[in-house]
């Protein structure tokens, strides 16, 4: 167990590494970041004293020693658009994001995971039939499609729910959360289901897959021609084997989440580090986006890690070998 | 019954093909997109990738069907002038190039290294696969994202617009090869193992027309399922980025383009602009889909 | 759950179900309920939630100028002279002033006032102020680069000297903001943001000022919420506006903005995109004011440059001929644009100087008849027969549709051969290239603080860091630094109509349009809307309805 955790353990820092030397790069080379600091009228001589003054002419590898302990240390340098030290910008934005995809993943698990189960199981129904098909035409809208959709359809025909915005928040400590006002409540709504959406049918489709599969398998036929009652066999079994690898994929699944949602975040205005990182693009503002692209990494890297400790506990086959990837 | 497994195959395909109507009428559709993306530059009225085309005075004309609508411009125009029938014809075809080629690109790149991973061994498998791992923690989308980005903040503009195209195949392609990869892997494993495989190496053949000529075709099943269904995912994601802003650019618009020019139009009443593109794009990526779909419970049977 | 029910007993089966079904539909009914739950509580504040497309870019009044920022700094600072609605001249922080040298003015200051955390305003507020904006790292200095030195004469008076006569001095101070020097002193912000030494100083999101408003939140690109200053001295000199708090969230993207504006959950929104005005104009609750901005948007022409830059043609410029340049004046057609882009909300322009200001004369505004094949034919004499290619500079973020009207340009121009590649981008990227002079090709818009002439005439004929024409004419430089200092009213116009007689005739700018503004906003709020689309809260009321 020991030998499964520490390979994971450095392949999470070779991740990281990775990501680092790309946003350096990004940092030092592309534009020239004494440019962008300076006023126009600067002179040759000004902008000499602030390359020495930066290290810019420092070797290589002492730069990107610099930066790597900048970055632990959680210094990205300031924004060139906002003036304004870039952890204090990811740290004012990251709670929007991670709670719109806490609710999104809500839904689309609480939602997915049962409707999968239910048309596995009742394969021929017309409800599932049905299931089905909405589950691939919601696989197939793009998530701003369904955004623009429902802002037209709820905001403003309806009027029932914000367009925008995270409605009222409320500071504990250093996080903000919309969670605890009915405001904040209403305008999570919209933004939580376009995203979740594509993940919902998808999960549902992937449970419904590897459930008729583990339905059809040998134990399964049987424990049914044992004689062991219906539910038991469906629920007790089936599901914990189905369960399994959807474990996996639910973990990939909230790094997309994360992904999406800069697209959510664009269509909603909603203030997280999605919409922030959109807007550097257009800003040309490289601090931010090397700093998210940092910072995304390694929630990624911990989620997966976090994911993979856990199936290590979950499956017993893991136990006896150090093993590798699990494909 | 004589013929090889792949023949009999392909004649159960063909059978299950002819009694799905869902599948007929997509794969229907998609060839209907398929003849009209590679046939636009003769069937489209407009060239609207052409500023010179384009007159400012023709600009917001509705569809031919509502009042002000002309035949010269059967779904209308859009805020420059751009005829819409002739941007959705040329933006598809964008997407389907730009979809195509990323698949392409990905199933290429990923079968190779999983065959090479998978037959190897050692640590040319170790090395590619901890690469196929470290590379699965990101989705697939912000790889694209993050490539597109930098592309765009670091090109001069002349450079960037000749190039985005294959930027973009490039980034959506180079996202997804991991998973093809893998699945190539696994089965390359398993027929390793094989009587054929071992007999194979006894003769003496070369490693190389082993794995192409017994391994391959085994593996392609999977591949082909896993494909189709890429395909509909990369023409998404192509889209999501032109709407982002990073994709492809107003002057050459794809699909998502379009559908981001004409978000800006959704209240003012010129609703065409934004719902034929739309429209246009779920309809494909539903088809694949359904294709994809029908193809995977085809090709392993428990699942019907 | 079929299969669930049927492995119970029968009566608890239809307690089960029963059960089931209650607890569905109860749970919907509470939901729409939840959702309809919208009270507005009695006696509220009169809050006006304003939006627009971007955001103020930080709150140090002397630190950008630009007008986002400028709007957001004078609802919470003053100057010492300020514009009503009618862009007339007030007075503000100044109750009086005068002329006493032909180089020195003198102001006589207010009395009573004080800075929102009670510091109390004198004339050494005014001395610091001055400096401040005109320090290297402001970018408010080119305004006021006439003045040589400010000095406090005693506690409520302060002097003025300028370099050379200056008759506009009073135009040009009305966006220069009065802040606290001990303030300043005690949270070190002596000097606007010098980004290069890596600090976020903390004027960039803290204020003291002494206007109507007050800063009690600042959330970058989020949301800026200003209060009501209670004890402001306005108040007690005829600016009785009855705004208790302003909030205002940008939204970039014009959709949504207008679907919220549509929905209700705004207030005031000061550009409403122009595609959406005969629709926001039909919604019961919401009025549309218009007028015409005092803004020119034109292209300007890099006609100086031994060869451009951004084209494969090498050797030769060609925007050095003048018959090049008037052809691509012919290219354009400017109704086209009027009436397809900006839905009539513009005026085609003949010259770089907007109607509403002192000197504009609708002669010489007359614009450029559109003429595609003519400009063709000049071209060819010329020797350009197949046209040549370049990139055209365009903000995106900045004036009313402005990355449309360039996309637009593009395709008049390709009409008669020239090619042209559009760079969109947002202002802080546009800007600098200007400034940095790296464009052949770019777009610009105009607008004016001092309601004079001479502020178009010398920014956009002489060069400096927003004129990269090149252009250089004796005799327009001559009656530009004339205009100046000449006090007598029909000479000077003589010269600023024959000034703008030889830039029109130069053809080194190519006139668009001069835009129109569109404010929408709640038909209980009465906001008076200004041709500098700066509004100033002090000047609205919410009416009872």
């Amino acid at each position: 167990m020991f030998v499964y955790i520490l390979r994971r353990l450095l392949q999470a820092v070779a991740v990281m590494t990775i990501v680092s030397l790309i946003a350096f790069l990004l940092f030092n080379y592309v534009g020239d970041p004494v440019n962008n600091l300076v006023g126009q009228e600067a002179s040759f001589e000004d902008r000499q004293e602030l390359r020495s003054r930066l290290g810019l002419d420092d070797p290589f590898l002492v730069q990107f020693g610099r930066f790597v302990t900048n970055v632990m240390r959680g210094d990205f340098g300031i924004s060139y658009r906002m003036q304004r030290p870039v952890e204090a910008l990811i740290i004012e934005r990251l709670p929007a994001t991670l709670e719109l995809v806490l609710v999104s993943a809500l839904l689309a698990n609480f939602i997915g995971i049962p409707l999968g189960i239910f048309t596995a199981i009742r394969r021929n129904s017309w409800l599932s039939r049905l299931l089905l098909t909405i589950s691939l035409v919601g696989v197939s809208l793009p998530t701003f499609v369904i955004g623009i959709g429902l802002i037209y359809l709820f905001s403003v025909s309806l009027g029932w729910l914000p367009s925008f915005g995270r409605g009222e928040t409320v500071d504990i400590g250093w996080w903000t959360t919309g969670m605890l006002t009915l405001a904040g409540l209403k305008a999570v709504i919209l933004p939580a289901l376009t995203l979740g959406l594509f993940q919902m049918t998808f999960i549902q489709r992937l449970v419904r897959a590897e459930m008729i599969e583990v339905l059809e398998s040998d134990h399964i036929r049987t424990a049914r021609a044992m004689g062991l009652p219906r539910t038991l066999v469906n629920y007790k079994y089936a599901l914990r084997n189905t369960l399994l690898p959807v474990i996996t994929i639910i973990g990939l699944k909230l790094g997309e989440l994360i992904a999406f949602s800069i697209v959510t975040e664009t269509v909603f205005q909603w203030p997280g580090i999605g919409l922030l990182f959109i807007q550097a693009v257009s800003f040309a503002d490289i601090p931010v986006m090397a700093a998210y692209l940092v910072m995304v990494a390694f929630v990624f890297v911990s989620i997966s890690m976090l994911i993979d400790v856990l199936y290590y506990f979950v499956d017993p086959r893991l136990k006896g070998v150090g093993a590798g990837s699990l494909s | 019954m004589t013929g090889n497994l792949s023949d009999r195959r392909g004649s159960f395909l063909w059978y299950t093909f002819l009694h799905d109507p869902m599948a007929g009428v997509a794969s229907g559709v998609i060839i209907l997109f398929l003849l009209g993306a590679i046939l636009a530059v003769w069937i489209a009225p407009q060239n609207p990738f052409d500023p010179a085309s384009l007159n400012l005075m023709n600009s917001f004309y509705p569809p031919v069907w509502m009042e002000g609508g002309e035949v010269s411009h059967l779904l209308g125009t859009d805020d420059q002038g751009r005829d819409l029938f002739s941007a959705i014809l040329y933006g598809t075809r964008i997407s389907l190039m730009v979809g195509m080629g990323a698949v392409l690109f990905s199933v290429i790149l990923g079968v190779s290294i999983g065959l090479a991973a998978g037959y190897a061994g050692g640590w040319t498998e170790a090395l590619f696969m901890r690469a196929a791992d470290v590379q699965l923690t990101v989705p697939a989308i912000l790889i694209a994202l993050m490539i597109d980005g930098f592309a765009r903040v670091s090109l001069p503009l002349a450079v960037h617009e000749d190039v985005v195209l294959y930027v973009l195949i490039f980034s959506i392609g180079i996202a997804d090869w991991p998973q093809y990869a893998r699945v190539v892997r696994s089965t390359t494993l398993r027929e390793k193992e094989a009587g054929y495989v071992a007999a194979a190496r006894i003769i003496g053949v070369a490693p190389a027309i082993i794995v192409l000529r017994h391994i391959l075709p085994n593996v392609i099943n999977p591949v082909l399922v896993l494909a189709t269904l890429g395909l509909a995912l990369a023409v998404i994601a192509e889209a999501t980025l032109s709407f982002l802003g990073v994709g492809m650019p107003a002057t050459t618009p794809s699909l998502g383009t379009l559908i981001r020019i004409g978000n800006d139009y959704l209240f003012s009443g010129e609703w065409w602009i934004i719902l034929f593109p739309s429209l246009t794009l779920v309809l494909l990526a539903l088809s694949v889909n359904i294709l994809g779909d029908w193809l995977r419970a085809a090709l392993s049977p428990r699942l019907r | 759950m079929g299969r669930v029910l049927s492995s119970l007993p029968r009566n608890r089966q239809k307690g089960l179900a029963a059960y089931i079904r209650c607890a569905a539909y109860c749970s919907f009914t509470a939901f729409f309920l939840w959702l309809g739950l919208d009270v507005k509580p009695v006696g509220a504040e009169n809050t006006v939630r304003w939006s627009s497309q971007g955001d103020a870019l930080t709150m140090d009044p002397h630190a950008q100028n630009e007008g986002q920022t400028l709007t957001m700094a004078h609802q919470i600072h003053q100057p010492l002279i300020e514009h009503n609605a009618a862009l007339q001249k007030e007075p503000a922080l100044a109750r009086e002033w005068r002329l006493i040298e032909p180089t020195l003015w003198e102001f006589d200051l207010q009395q009573g006032v004080y800075f929102h955390d009670g510091r109390p305003f004198s004339a050494d507020d005014v001395v610091f102020s001055f400096d401040r904006a005109r320090a290297p790292t402001s970018d408010m200095k080119d305004v006021i680069s006439s003045v040589s030195s400010v000095t406090a004469i005693d506690d409520r008076t302060v002097h003025i000297r300028t370099k050379g006569p200056n008759p506009i001095l009073p135009d040009q101070i009305t966006n220069i903001l009065i802040m606290s020097r001990s303030w300043a002193d005690e949270y070190g912000v002596t000097l606007p943001q010098d980004t290069a030494s890596g600090q976020e100083t903390f004027a960039v999101r803290h204020t003291n000022g002494t206007g109507a408003f007050i800063l009690e939140l600042r959330e970058p690109d989020v949301r800026t919420i200003l209060v009501k200053n209670r004890k402001w001295w306005g108040l007690y000199s005829g600016h009785n506006h009855n705004i208790d708090r302003i909030i205002y969230q940008p939204i970039a993207n014009s959709a949504t903005r207008v679907a919220a504006l549509l929905s209700g959950e705004l207030d005031f929104v000061s550009d409403t995109p122009l595609q959406d005005l005969r629709r926001v104009e039909a919604t019961p609750g919401l009025v549309v004011k218009k007028v015409p901005e005092v803004r020119v948007i034109f292209l300007g022409l890099n006609t100086s440059m031994p060869e451009l830059f951004s084209s494969s043609l090498k050797g030769r410029n060609p925007f050095s001929d003048l018959r090049v340049r008037l052809a691509m004046n012919m290219a354009v057609n400017r109704e086209a644009i009027t009436q397809r882009i900006m839905r009539g909300m513009a005026v085609p322009a003949g010259n770089i100087i907007p109607p509403g200001i002192n000197g504009y004369t609708k002669k010489l505004d007359e614009p450029i008849r559109f003429d595609s094949d003519g400009a063709r034919r000049l071209l060819a004499e010329s020797g350009y027969p197949d046209g040549f290619d370049l990139q055209l500079d365009c903000p995106n973020d900045r004036y009313v549709n402005d990355e449309a009207i360039c996309q637009a340009v593009v395709g008049m121009l390709a009409r008669v051969g020239i090619r042209v590649r559009l760079d969109a981008k947002p202002r802080t990227l546009h800007f600098p290239k200007l400034q940095n002079n790296q464009t052949d090709f770019y777009m610009l818009g105009w607008g004016s603080a001092t309601m004079d002439a001479h502020y178009h005439l010398s920014f956009l004929g002489l060069p400096n860091a927003w004129n990269r024409t090149g252009y250089v004419n004796g005799r327009l430089t001559s009656l530009i630094s004339a205009m100046a200092a000449e006090t007598n009213l029909m000479r000077r116009n003589t010269m600023i109509a024959e000034a703008s007689g030889i830039i029109r005739n130069a053809h080194v700018y190519i006139p668009l349009h001069h835009q129109m503004l569109a404010w929408t906003m709640r038909s209980y709020l009465d906001l008076p809307i200004q041709a500098d689309n700066q509004p100033q809260f002090r000047l609205a009321r919410i009416l009872s309805e």
